[in-house]
């Protein structure tokens, strides 16, 4: 199973699960009767050691936990919050389904847009800083519109924040 | 509270009472607050015992589904040696809804009292807590309050010497509304995609690693406490209404409305009360359109049906919707309202996890068709092909997501047929543009 099997011409898959990876991991097992159980937990560290989650990686959660490779994709690829190709520095995501949507979220996606210079949804900056996705219901409606910014959860952002909300993201 | 507002004299504060305090956070500051009595309480009682006094109490579900919780509990095998789990649902993704996340980030304390006790309640010796992956300030600080519970004995092998266990594990959602169903919930705790189950079998025959399993939403359990401690004819007596409709119900408001928030009102308070006098009404100049109640799954209502409307189970039911899991999401007159059933209609279609064909092709194919009316490209026979395909679409899938993007389309079609009509003969100009 090496890494050039998976079409990546790069570097070959320095492991992630070592060290202090290694250790969060191990943590779980006595957590859930199984280790296929703990698949979404290693993901995460995955995608916290790396920025994203990598075919490689996929293959090497996959011999860790004793899955195989493609079932852990299709795994990755049901949930949305893991990525599958690298992403910007800071990864934005703001809500647009219907309760932020009659607030005015539309108007944000596009002060996001202008302000991180990303081309579209779903792009990234050409300085590699920002990503910016539309999601979907983030869970904060009374507080429209939420946007969250890699881990931190911005409630009540407006197109007239925008830009000083993201001076603090280099 | 409204919350973030001041707490309006018509709330009836239970499981709000702390929002806004961070002292409410901690361990020792929960105790201070009343915190952990009740689950002391409960270990002296059988767990039976426990069962009966939330049945007696006519708590329901308030996820969404309002199924009677102690009738829930009382469905667990007694004796059958397997381990049984309780499971919490933290995955607030319905639009509509944001209350589960200020219990969890103001009171997580309260939370975790309240599974605990179900826990012992069930039989079961160890909680999932299910919190989805974009709530990073719950799950930091739920994460902080297991932590400090372990530490002063409140969970584990022998919770408050009782010589009972109760563990409680975090476990963080990766971005799938899906994950709130309870079946789909399991299947992603066992590291699968999220796919709702066939049931039969239930989870409390056969539920998570295939073991007796109890799946109840964050307020549900939340309330248990308040049960214990005050007693299920205090719980029993804040009613309104309806007799089978008890307690409190947090109501997440969000919309056109002056002051959007959770308010937690007694069951059976009038809508009229709730959108008028605690939330400040519409915005100035603005009239009142349309609601939708229960988070967005439910049947939208029009303004004459929501001024006449109690908050209750049967209330919400009696005016042609539900009360689900009181997301409530106003609509003044400046409203769209073909423009926002598309936009649920696609978030429906992007959240369908794909295993039954009539949600995976239908709430895409009724996204487009909702699309292309807005495009002004569409035709008379649309509206009959919705109406079709949400038939298709309700009663006759493994989950009820299908339904639930069904529900606005139908009462959308039903009760605001003239906004769809003004597409299709052109009297309004396209919203939006197709390639």
């Amino acid at each position: 199973m090496s890494s050039t099997a998976h079409g990546h011409a790069d570097a070959p898959h320095a492991p992630v699960f070592t060290g202090g990876a290694l250790a969060r991991l191990e943590a779980l097992y006595p957590k859930y009767p199984t280790r296929q159980a703990c698949l979404l937990p290693a993901l995460w560290i995955v995608q916290e050691e790396r920025g994203w989650i990598s075919e490689p990686a996929m293959a090497e959660v996959a011999e860790v936990l004793g899955l195989t490779p493609a079932y852990v994709k299709g795994v990755v690829t049901f949930y949305t919050m893991y990525h599958t190709h690298p992403v910007g520095r800071h990864f934005i995501q703001v809500c647009t389904t219907s309760p932020c949507n009659l607030c005015g979220a539309e108007a944000v996606v596009q002060a996001l847009l202008k302000e991180t210079g990303c081309r579209e949804l779903g792009a990234t900056s050409p300085d590699g800083r920002f990503t910016v996705a539309e999601v979907e219901c983030l869970g904060a409606c009374g507080f429209a519109t939420p946007i969250m910014i890699n881990d931190d959860f911005l409630e009540s952002v407006t197109p007239e924040r925008v830009a000083g909300l993201l001076q603090g993201y280099k | 509270m409204g919350y973030p507002h001041p707490r309006h004299p018509k709330e009836t504060p239970v499981l709000s009472t702390h929002f806004g305090d961070a002292g409410a956070r901690t361990f020792d500051g929960w105790v201070q607050r009343g915190g952990y009595a009740a689950l002391k309480q409960a270990l002296t009682m059988t767990p039976e015992a426990v069962v009966e006094e939330v049945k007696a109490s006519g708590l329901r579900g308030r996820g969404g589904a309002g199924f009677p919780t102690g009738l829930k509990w009382s469905f667990m095998p007694k004796g059958d040696g397997k381990p049984h789990y309780l499971v919490c649902n933290a995955d607030e993704s319905e639009p509509g809804t944001f209350k589960d996340r200020e219990i969890m980030r103001w009171t997580p304390h309260q939370l975790l009292e309240g599974c605990a006790i179900a826990a012992y309640a069930i039989g079961a010796e160890r909680v999932y807590i299910y919190i989805r992956g974009e709530f990073t300030e719950p799950l930091r600080v739920v994460g902080a309050a297991v932590e400090e519970a372990y530490a002063k004995g409140a969970l584990g092998a022998n919770v408050f010497g009782s010589g009972k266990r109760i563990d409680i594990v975090v476990h963080r959602g990766a971005g799938a509304y899906i994950c709130g169903e309870e079946t789909a919930m399991m299947n992603s705790i066992e590291g699968r995609r999220g796919n709702p189950r066939i049931k039969p079998p239930f989870p409390a025959q056969a539920g998570l690693f295939a073991m007796p399993t109890t799946i109840n939403n964050v307020e549900t359990l939340s309330a248990v406490p308040h049960i214990l401690n005050r007693g299920a004819a205090w719980y029993k007596g804040l009613c309104l209404s309806n007799p089978k409709s008890t307690g409190t119900k947090l109501i997440s408001v969000c919309g056109h409305v002056q002051r959007p928030g959770n308010y937690e009102v007694t069951m059976g308070t009038p809508m009229r009360e709730l959108l008028f006098d605690m939330c400040g009404g519409m915005k100035p100049g603005r009239t009142l359109k349309a609601v939708i109640p229960g988070g967005s799954s439910v049947p939208i209502m029009t303004a004459a049906e929501a001024e006449d409307c109690l908050l209750d189970y049967e209330g919400v039911v009696a005016r042609g919707s539900m009360l689900g899991s009181a997301g409530m999401i106003v609509m003044d007159d400046s409203t769209d309202i073909v423009y926002q059933i598309w936009r649920l209609a696609r978030f429906y279609a992007h959240e369908s996890c794909a295993q039954c064909t009539q949600c995976r092709e239908g709430t895409a194919w009724t996204t487009k068709i909702l699309e292309r009316i807005l495009a002004g490209r569409g035709k008379e026979a649309d509206l009959q092909l919705l109406l079709d395909l949400s038939e298709n679409m309700t009663g006759k899938t493994i989950c009820v997501l299908s339904d639930s993007c069904a529900a606005p389309i139908v009462s959308g079609i039903q009760k605001f047929r003239g906004e769809f009509d003004a597409y299709l003969s052109g009297a309004r100009q396209p919203a939006l543009a197709m390639a």
